[in-house]
């Protein structure tokens, strides 16, 4: 074997940046610092999601998120989530920008709190806007191929559809339109909502996903930190089986042990 | 602007007096808060973290100061 291990090789780029773990995880709905800090570092992630919101300004010395977790030397990708319209956003990211000094930020711009499926209209418009003022968003999008290119088209960093909604755990609902939306796509393709365990995380990679994105499937399982390295095993092998390629599915049963020879 | 010379300002929705002739920079300190670690906007516009030393508060301002929280 003279072909070098592609796996070992096997990194993954958006918007200039070189990462190796192809597992983005949140930052929300832990039970403490330590514990969300514990799980980021067994998920073996390079990126964490943030939220930007008010400071306290009654109670200014309660902790901090970056006591933590070192922006330093994790990626902090701040995002829109309670945004409702693009106007919201833009100001959130804007904020953002100056809060941590970069450019890279995950948009999404809600429709309805009951499914918190995005509005596209508005997160379009967003990304258009965004991209306009030098921002680079992963944007968070339905699972529709033609959206995705759209978003594309208009700056879009990195796509990044939904599985099932946020929070729902129900895992990816429509393998074809996220194979379509992969197969079209010239920027990253990560599944950002949706996963509920390890097996819905292996499907997105093995559908040649560029990456995963998760928060409460950690956050709300019985143990966060065993869930954790759970998913980084998993996307590792969802990724390894997509490159590896599948064998072809058949109707029925196909001996492995050779027929001749029997006794 | 009131006879003491203090400013009134909102900041995250709250009513607060500082007063006359403080910088933003200032204010954030006088709150508690690093101005290194959150992200200041007044009347709308974000204010650069190089000029929060330089820009002074002025009377009726509307400000947001936030920061990095865990989300998903």
């Amino acid at each position: 074997m003279n072909a070098p291990n592609p796996v070992q090789a096997d990194t993954w780029s958006v918007a200039g940046r070189t990462f190796t773990s192809r597992l983005i995880v949140g930052t929300g709905k832990y039970k403490s610092f330590e514990e969300n800090a514990a799980a980021v570092e067994a998920s073996g992630a390079e990126i964490v999601t943030v939220a930007v919101r008010r400071v306290n300004i009654a109670d200014p010395g309660q902790p901090m998120l970056t006591d933590f977790i070192d922006p330093k030397k994790v990626t902090y990708l701040p995002n829109t989530a309670g945004c409702f319209t693009a106007d919201d956003a833009v100001r959130t990211l804007r904020l953002a920008r100056e809060a941590g000094g970069w450019t890279l930020v995950k948009l999404e711009v809600l429709g309805e709190a009951k499914t918190l499926y995005p509005d596209m209209r508005e997160t379009l418009r967003a990304t258009e806007v965004l991209a306009k003022e030098g921002f680079e968003p992963m944007v968070y999008c339905v699972d529709d191929p033609i959206a995705a290119k759209q978003l594309e088209d208009a700056g879009a960093v990195a796509i990044m559809p939904l599985g099932a909604p946020i929070g729902s755990g129900l895992g990816i609902q429509n393998r074809v339109t996220i194979r379509l939306i992969v197969e079209g796509a010239g920027v990253p393709v990560l599944v950002d909502a949706g996963v509920g365990t390890a097996s819905d995380a292996a499907v997105a990679m093995e559908l040649g996903c560029d990456g995963v994105l998760m928060n409460t499937a950690i956050a709300e399982a019985k143990e966060p930190v065993l869930m954790a390295r759970a998913m980084k095993a998993a996307v590792e092998a969802g990724r390894l089986a997509y490159l590896a390629g599948r064998m072809q599915k058949r109707r029925y049963a196909d001996p492995s042990s050779p027929l001749a020879g029997l006794i | 602007m009131s006879l003491d010379g203090s400013l009134s300002v909102r900041i995250n929705g709250e009513h607060r007096r500082v007063p006359g002739g403080t910088t933003i920079s200032e204010m954030v300190n006088q709150l508690g808060l690093d101005p290194l670690r959150v992200a200041v906007e007044r009347n709308l516009e974000v204010v650069p973290r190089s000029a929060l030393g330089q820009v002074c508060v002025e009377d009726g301002d509307d400000y947001e100061i936030v920061h990095f929280v865990g989300g998903g």
